[in-house]
């Protein structure tokens, strides 16, 4: 199933994504303004997550005509959502031809059990985990690409980190535990056997793994790079903060130069304090978009 | 011979992976003192508009341009566009290194994304994953076509350069690595 050459291309796309910077757009004037401060490719969706927190209601896909707009305006890869579970929405995605669809927990789920079954389809998907069984059976449903939930439009990083943090022990985990102890381990991460045995023998996904939810400054992005994200989602911290233009050029510069505290610095310099933050822990637990998905 | 893989956004790790198998000395190239270091370049796949924005904001355009000049370099997809002469769809900067016309995301979005098998001018089989990937519309006298897809050239050579629009460091053949590799050890440095 992994190795077909459909979902090679797939996964080919999400290793060119690798060492930047994905922003949430709702429509074409702010995707310019990410594909020319460095986005390598624009989000679409209906409100950026912080505005979904705020209004509330249902969310769902981006209208069709703002999709059709950004791609219009815009070279770099056009990204969209869809409601968790709902595949004709992600249906209408792959015949606009979205260069990948995120099946999102930041929208009003549409399938409280089941997710997408994402092989099915030609076009790629990114979907959210929290930790490594989360991921597997993801994957295991076709995803291309994973990315860590965080807390999506909370402006706070404590979420992405934990489930960076996550991932990557469970998997250091896997791989110290003998081939004969992973049925055990794969029947209390809920995931495959096979890819169990994958995690056991590289030590990582097979496919690429970023990192989303909370992200708001040029230090939080390179930390998130450094504890494992191969690249950054921005959503909010971008078009919620008090410069955009500003923000997103920063944002970009952190993510290729995380290795680098000078640089790092260089690309704080000029901001001023990020977008308004939440304290995760005064959230109701009804309010959480990360524990949606199943 | 150490060979340095501009690593400013894209698929480097791949491409370091690849050489690396193929027996090189790999490290990645994010500043002017990284290019200087190498003896050969790799201009890796990945986002051109995002490459050219950071080249330019930290003052990378010119020593990469000079690296590139007289240094071995092997560029693939963006890596492509960054070296050809001239680029449409839309219109953007370039080195303008390779006497090449491109047009990117020429085959379309990524549901047209696909994997082939091509035949060089050698006759050996190589399997190419192209993805969003441009397509060479014009090509130069001192350009040589190795390997055509559909009609058109997508593996060509121009004195120190070798160019493809697909990604060799996806597929598991390090044919074009190893050739890189021979032809960068015949480049006097």
């Amino acid at each position: 199933m992994f190795l077909t050459d459909q979902f090679r291309v797939k996964v080919g796309l999400a290793e060119m994504l690798k060492g930047g910077v994905i922003m949430d757009v709702t429509n074409a004037e702010q995707a310019l303004i990410a594909e020319k401060a460095g986005a390598c490719a624009v989000m679409a969706l209906v409100k950026v997550p912080s505005d979904i927190r705020k209004e509330g209601g249902v969310a769902r896909m981006s209208p069709v005509s703002k999709i059709r707009e950004i791609q219009q305006t815009v070279s770099i890869p056009v990204m969209a959502k869809a409601r968790i579970g709902h595949f004709m929405e992600a249906r209408v995605l792959e015949a606009l031809e979205v260069d990948f669809i995120d099946e999102s927990e930041v929208l009003t789920p549409a399938d409280d059990e089941h997710h997408i079954w994402k092989h099915d389809f030609k076009v790629p998907f990114v979907c959210g985990a929290r930790n490594l069984g989360e991921a597997l059976r993801r994957i295991a449903e076709g995803a291309a690409l994973i990315r860590t939930k965080g807390e999506a439009g909370s402006g706070n990083i404590v979420e992405a980190v934990r489930h960076m943090r996550t991932i990557v022990k469970e998997m250091r985990a896997i791989r110290a535990y003998s081939v004969d102890e992973l049925t055990a381990e794969s029947k209390k991460h809920q995931a495959p056997l096979e890819l169990m045995l994958y995690i056991h023998e590289h030590g990582k996904l097979p496919v690429p793994n970023f990192s989303a939810g909370g992200v708001a400054t040029p230090a939080d992005a390179a930390l998130v790079m450094h504890l494992g994200a191969e690249t950054v989602f921005v959503g909010s911290g971008i078009f919620k903060s008090p410069d955009p233009a500003a923000f997103a050029k920063a944002i970009v510069k952190a993510t290729t130069y995380y290795k680098d505290p000078l640089k790092v610095l260089e690309a704080s310099e000029e901001l001023p304090d990020g977008m308004p933050g939440l304290d995760i822990r005064q959230l109701e637990e009804t309010d959480l978009m990360a524990t949606r998905g199943w | 011979m150490r060979l340095g893989v501009l690593a400013i956004q894209g698929n480097f790790e791949a491409h370091a992976k690849a050489f690396a198998e193929a027996g090189a000395e790999v490290f990645e190239v994010r500043t002017t003192a990284d290019l200087e270091a190498a003896d050969a370049l790799v201009l890796p796949g990945g986002e051109s508009t995002t490459m050219l924005k950071l080249l330019h904001e930290e003052g990378l355009w010119d020593a990469l341009r000079q690296a590139c000049h007289s240094k071995p370099v092997f560029a693939t997809c963006a890596g492509a566009i960054l070296l050809a002469k001239d680029v449409h769809h839309p219109e953007q900067a370039s080195l303008g290194l390779v006497d090449i016309g491109v047009e990117r995301n020429a085959y379309g979005r990524q549901v047209h994304s696909t994997v082939a098998q091509i035949i060089t001018g050698e006759g050996q089989t190589l399997e190419a994953v192209f993805i969003r990937a441009p397509i060479i519309r014009r090509v130069g006298e001192g350009v040589r076509v190795l390997a055509r897809y559909a009609g058109d050239p997508v593996l060509v050579e121009q004195d120190h350069y070798l160019v493809a629009t697909f990604h060799p460091e996806l597929t598991k053949d390090r044919t074009l690595h190893r050739l890189f590799l021979e032809k960068a050890a015949r480049v006097p440095a």
